[in-house]
């Protein structure tokens, strides 16, 4: 199964609309909608009520004076950092001041949404209008203040250096300065947010069902928000329409006010959030600014790199600083930048907050290399790949330690990959050698086109654990769940393959579960492309120590010694002699004597089936009845995936329309356990960098408010508008875990920017600093380039009398 | 993103519908492709929509040796599809092609979208251009048609009243010896366009003459208008404008 391009086997159930969705569950519950700020920045006054008590269907409105307890306080700092000594999160409902346009003030529950939404809008709150800091620029400037106390809008400055990159600059034959921004995107799945909470008061528990990334953490959260005992909380996640990162965030606001709410009124409530709630409400990601020195010798190696960036974090800091960690250790990517500094300041403004998108920062730092090695080549006028080349870690030189610390508190050590031969196999597949001639027979046609790339490493499977059960029940069916959750990815593929190949049986026998705190209570969730990795790993381990024991049962029942025995499509049997074997699900009747037959199955484990030895205890000492197992996976750092992509683009010469007519990938992560699915997962990432460099951004004016807040507006890309992707891998397995296997998850989004920037750079003859970019920003620039090397060509057609 | 609440009413005649339309001030919902949102955003909240959807006789396509008639309720789809439509002008399919996509233009109807009158529509900048007409039906003023040229007001405007029900559209088919051709640019395929060009170029023995239709932009673009309008040019060469189409087309993914 092992390597195999198997078909999904949750693609049935979900294609054909048996999927179950938040929204799918809970018809009985009571609806729940939030009034929302629609200022940026303001002191609430007032909130009046009155016109809205009459509303036929009315249950309850809920403001900040309502929360008790636990609930009143603000929300957890996920992560906290030593550095991030002005960490803010914000209030369940606003306890006198917004802090962006989205964020809930009031909690409406009512019989349906309808209902609910009637009375958000009869709700009147009186604001007192504050100075909103709405980007980079206005949040440095400092004039105004996000949070009245924290000084400059810096809620961290954070540095890391190795060696003197200053001297090394100072002394290096060759320095540039760069520029770069990255505007803000967001995850935006399908599926926005979603909660659904029962409380059983006989029982005084909660069972929670969340569209998250963790139920276990989430578990935690509501357990310790509304003071119950963890144990009478379990948090279930159903199927998920999508996360790409929004969804790790936890507890969100309503994630606590949504339990709160059914405790409180003994009946079950159900919060869906809608699009234009996603877009104020939810998370973005990527605004980032730069400025880059580098120093480097004749042949385009790298002596030293300092980079200073401003990352714009939003209004609050719940996830700490993970996003620009990230971005400031991994834009480094397969160089080696000689002496490195990195200095940032992650800054508040009255936006959305900024969490983790797939990608987490990557992108943003892989833009910056790339240009930094593009501005190199044309500095010194050789091949772009080369330069590249020259900087490369070398195979030879893993594991390499880069001197930083990476996301997970422990070292940047990167454990495997081979750049060079990953270049040389994306160099054959976009035919970097022959684009010349392409692009001279383009010209002749009056053509421009362009090829550009972009390279990245990434760390992925971060610990710090992941854990598996696998339970074989008598009819020879492997039940398997972990802790972690799926939105999509095919987790319940990958681990089905797994699980078959270690333990001996049909993939069809084998059914996963994640994200269920009723089957798994240790976890700790999706993000950072780690569920091959960690739930994989674990899964594996789980399944090696079930085998152990289905063979040392069976060894028993077959008089035979475990050595001599092998597991074939669910039957144990003696390695070479045939007729001598028994199933997986007997020996599962085996594993656990009864007293009680309540089926036929059953009957064959009672205590007069069969002979018994008196001396010996039914169940043997150290064993445990049933044929089942936990175990569990923590690796000693994160493993590193890599990849390079190619584009060739064409602009229009008069529209500056972009288009993509190749884009083409060589991907590394490690051994693939299902090519299909790790396709399927850089389909989706590249059309997301794709998105991230040619379409999407958030238009926010200079009150805070967002402009383009729908799907009319923001221009996720339709499959129409993604590329044919051309695909290679290469496979260098990882060290650190069983099965060899790396991250795939988020590879395909991080190089979209860079090598896209690239490709319309070397098309317009002119530097590209700023993603993403649209045809009226590449107009401007041909305006400010008058002398770019391709004449714009004019031929009136219609024009107006 | 619920809409407030309204009555529902469902008739069975255009009679019907135009009188319930003016007991209950209500709107018309036809394809619901672009009211449905806007209610759903809480934009605008009619007290009762008036259904037409269950009005027998409304989704025919008519395909007479002067102009092609289309029924309030042919869809977008409808038209597309329809061969006979396309063998006697092909502009209709061409130009409707960029309205949105196949689902889209599954519910929509066109003559919901010349009543909506959106600059930035395909459909509308083709009725100007062939100079077609809207058939209307109100309980008060009974039947009457308008000119393309007067039923585009303004952005969103048309000069449909109140009570008035659209019940039909007629394209006129281009003189013959015409050629046609629809450009649109957009963003991404199927979005509203930022701009569009609509043309049809006549040609007779001796001279020729060419006639141009540009839908308007959205929203502040330069050169935006804010209703469609019909260009007029003599004289040109013949030739021009089919091989450009040809040359936009390259790389464009086909549609519908
Ligand atoms: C995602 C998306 C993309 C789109 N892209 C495009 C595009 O690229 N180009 C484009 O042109 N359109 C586009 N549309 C709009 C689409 O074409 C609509 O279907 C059309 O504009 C309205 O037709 P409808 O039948 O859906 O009308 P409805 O939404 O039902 O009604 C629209 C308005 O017209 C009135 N109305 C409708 N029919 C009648 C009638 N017979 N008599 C009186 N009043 C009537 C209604 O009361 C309402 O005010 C898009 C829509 C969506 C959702």
């Amino acid at each position: 199964m092992f390597g195999q391009r198997i078909r999904r086997v949750e693609d049935p159930r979900l294609l054909s609309g048996r999927g179950r969705y938040l929204d799918d569950l809970g018809h009985d519950a009571l609806a729940v909608a939030f009034v929302r700020s629609p200022h940026a920045h303001a002191r609430i006054v007032d909130i009046d009520v009155s016109a809205a008590l009459a509303v036929d269907g009315l249950v309850a409105i809920y403001t900040y004076d309502d929360l008790d307890g636990r609930t009143s306080e603000p929300l957890p700092l996920l992560i906290p950092h030593p550095t991030l000594n002005q960490g803010r999160t914000p209030y369940p409902l606003a306890d006198g001041e917004v802090n962006h346009v989205g964020e809930a003030i009031a909690m409406v529950v009512a019989s349906d949404r309808y209902v609910a939404e009637d009375v958000v809008g009869l709700i009147q709150v009186e604001y007192e209008p504050l100075p909103p800091v709405v980007g980079l620029a206005a949040s440095r400037d400092g004039d105004a203040l996000v949070h009245a106390d924290v000084p400059g809008n810096v809620a961290a400055t954070m540095v890391q250096e190795v060696g003197d990159a200053a001297a090394a600059i100072a002394a290096a034959a060759h320095r540039a300065t760069l520029s770069l921004s990255i505007e803000r995107s967001a995850s935006m799945p399908m599926e926005g947010k979603g909660v659904l909470a029962r409380w059983d008061a006989d029982d005084e528990s909660l069972l929670v069902h969340t569209s998250t990334q963790s139920s276990t953490s989430v578990r935690q959260a509501i357990a310790a928000k509304l003071s119950i005992p963890v144990d009478r909380v379990e948090v279930v996640t159903p199927d998920i329409g999508g996360g790409f990162g929004v969804k790790i965030v936890h507890p969100w606001p309503e994630e606590i006010l949504v339990p709160w709410a059914a405790r409180r009124l003994g009946q079950p409530v159900k919060w869906v959030e809608d699009r234009r709630e996603h877009f104020i409400s939810s998370a973005h990601e990527r605004g980032q600014l730069h400025e880059v020195e580098v120093g480097y010798d004749d042949d385009g190696r790298l002596c030293g790199l300092s980079v200073r960036f401003w990352h714009d974090n939003g209004a609050y800091t719940p996830y700490g600083l993970i996003v620009p960690i990230i971005t400031s250790t991994q834009l480094l990517g397969p160089y080696k930048p000689g002496a490195y500094r990195v200095e940032f300041q992650s800054m508040y403004t009255n936006t959305v907050i900024v969490t983790p998108y797939r990608g987490a920062g990557r992108p943003q730092g892989c833009f910056v290399m790339e240009r930094v090695m593009d501005a190199i080549a044309a500095d010194l006028g050789i091949d772009r790949a080369v330069v590249r080349e020259r900087n490369f870690i070398q195979p030879a030189e893993m594991p390499y330690d880069h001197g930083l610390m990476f996301q997970d508190g422990r070292p940047l050590v990167y454990d495997s990959g081979d750049f060079p031969a990953s270049l040389a196999k994306l160099k054959a597949l976009v035919g970097w050698d022959e684009f010349d001639s392409f692009r001279a027979a383009a010209r002749a046609e009056g053509r421009r086109v362009g090829i550009g790339l972009g390279c990245y490493v990434e760390g992925t499977g971060v610990g710090p654990y992941e854990g598996g059960h696998l339970r074989v029940e008598t009819d020879g069916s492997v039940v398997v769940s972990t802790g972690l959750t799926s939105q999509g990815q095919g987790h319940q593929t990958m681990l089905a393959q797994i699980v078959a190949d270690e333990l001996g049986v049909e993939m069809e026998r084998v059914r996963v579960t994640t994200g269920d705190t009723r089957r798994f209570k240790y976890a700790v969730g999706t993000f950072a492309s780690r569920t091959a990795v960690m739930s994989g790993s674990a899964v594996a381990l789980t399944a090696r120590k079930v085998r152990a024991k289905a063979l040392k049962i069976a060894a028993n029942a077959l008089e035979a010694a475990v050595d001599d025995l092998e597991i074939v499509d669910g039957q144990i049997r003696v390695k070479g002699s045939p007729g001598s074997e028994i199933d997986l699900g007997s020996v599962a009747v085996l594993s656990n004597p009864l007293r009680y037959a309540f089926d036929a199955g059953a009957a064959r484990a009672t205590q007069f089936a069969g002979p018994v030895d008196p001396t010996a205890p039914p169940v043997p000492e150290g064993e445990q009845p049933g044929l089942e197992g936990t175990d569990y996976y923590s690796p000693v750092g994160s493993t590193f995936a890599n990849g390079m992509h190619a584009v060739v683009v064409e602009t229009d010469p008069e529209t500056a329309e972009i288009n993509i007519l190749r884009y083409c990938v060589v991907h590394d992560c490690g051994t693939v356990i299902n090519p299909m699915i790790v396709e399927g997962q850089i389909h989706g990432g590249v059309a997301q960098g794709v998105a991230g460099a040619l379409y999407e951004r958030m238009e926010y004016d200079d009150a805070g408010q967002l402009l383009n807040a729908s799907y009319m507006d923001f221009l996720m890309p339709y499959a129409s508008e993604v590329p044919h992707i051309e695909i290679d891998h290469l496979e260098t397995p990882s060290p650190l875990n069983p099965l060899g296997v790396k991250g795939a998850g988020e590879a395909g989004v991080i190089p979209g920017s860079a090598a896209i920037a690239s490709a319309i750079e070397d098309a317009e003859g002119f530097p590209i600093t700023a993603m993403p970019i649209s045809p009226s920003e590449l107009f401007a620039l041909r305006a400010q380039h008058p002398r770019a090397r391709h004449p714009s060509r004019k031929d009136p057609t219609l024009s107006t009398p | 993103m619920k809409p407030a609440p309204f009555a529902y009413h469902r008739p069975s005649t255009v009679d019907e519908a135009a009188s319930m339309l003016a007991a209950t001030e209500g709107k018309i919902l036809a394809g619901g492709q672009s009211l449905i949102p806007i209610m759903s955003m809480r934009l605008a909240a009619p007290a009762a929509l008036v259904d037409l959807n269950h009005v027998t006789g409304l989704a025919d396509i008519d395909v007479s040796d002067t102009a092609v008639r289309i029924g309030a309720l042919t869809r977008h789809g409808d038209l597309e599809r329809n061969v006979a439509a396309y063998d006697a002008n092909p502009l209709l399919r061409r130009a409707v092609q960029h309205v949105a996509h196949a689902t889209i233009r599954n519910r929509g109807t066109t003559v919901g979208s010349l009543v909506h009158a959106d600059p930035a529509a395909e459909m509308p900048a083709v009725l100007r251009l062939l100079g077609g007409s809207v058939e209307v039906v109100s309980t008060a003023r009974g039947r009457r048609s308008i000119d393309a040229e007067a039923f585009f007001v303004g952005p969103l405007e048309s000069a449909l009243e109140p009570d008035e029900v659209a019940v039909s559209a007629c394209f006129p088919h281009p003189p013959a010896g015409s050629g046609s051709a629809w450009l649109e640019i957009a963003r991404r395929h199927g979005d509203y366009g930022l701009v569009g060009v609509g043309a049809l170029v006549v040609l007779d023995s001796d001279s020729s003459g060419e006639r141009g239709g540009v839908p308007d932009q959205r929203g502040g673009h330069p050169g935006a208008r804010r209703r469609h309008r019909r260009l007029q040019r003599r004289g040109v060469r013949r030739g021009g404008l089919g091989g450009r189409q040809d040359a936009r087309g390259r790389g464009h993914r086909p549609r519908g």
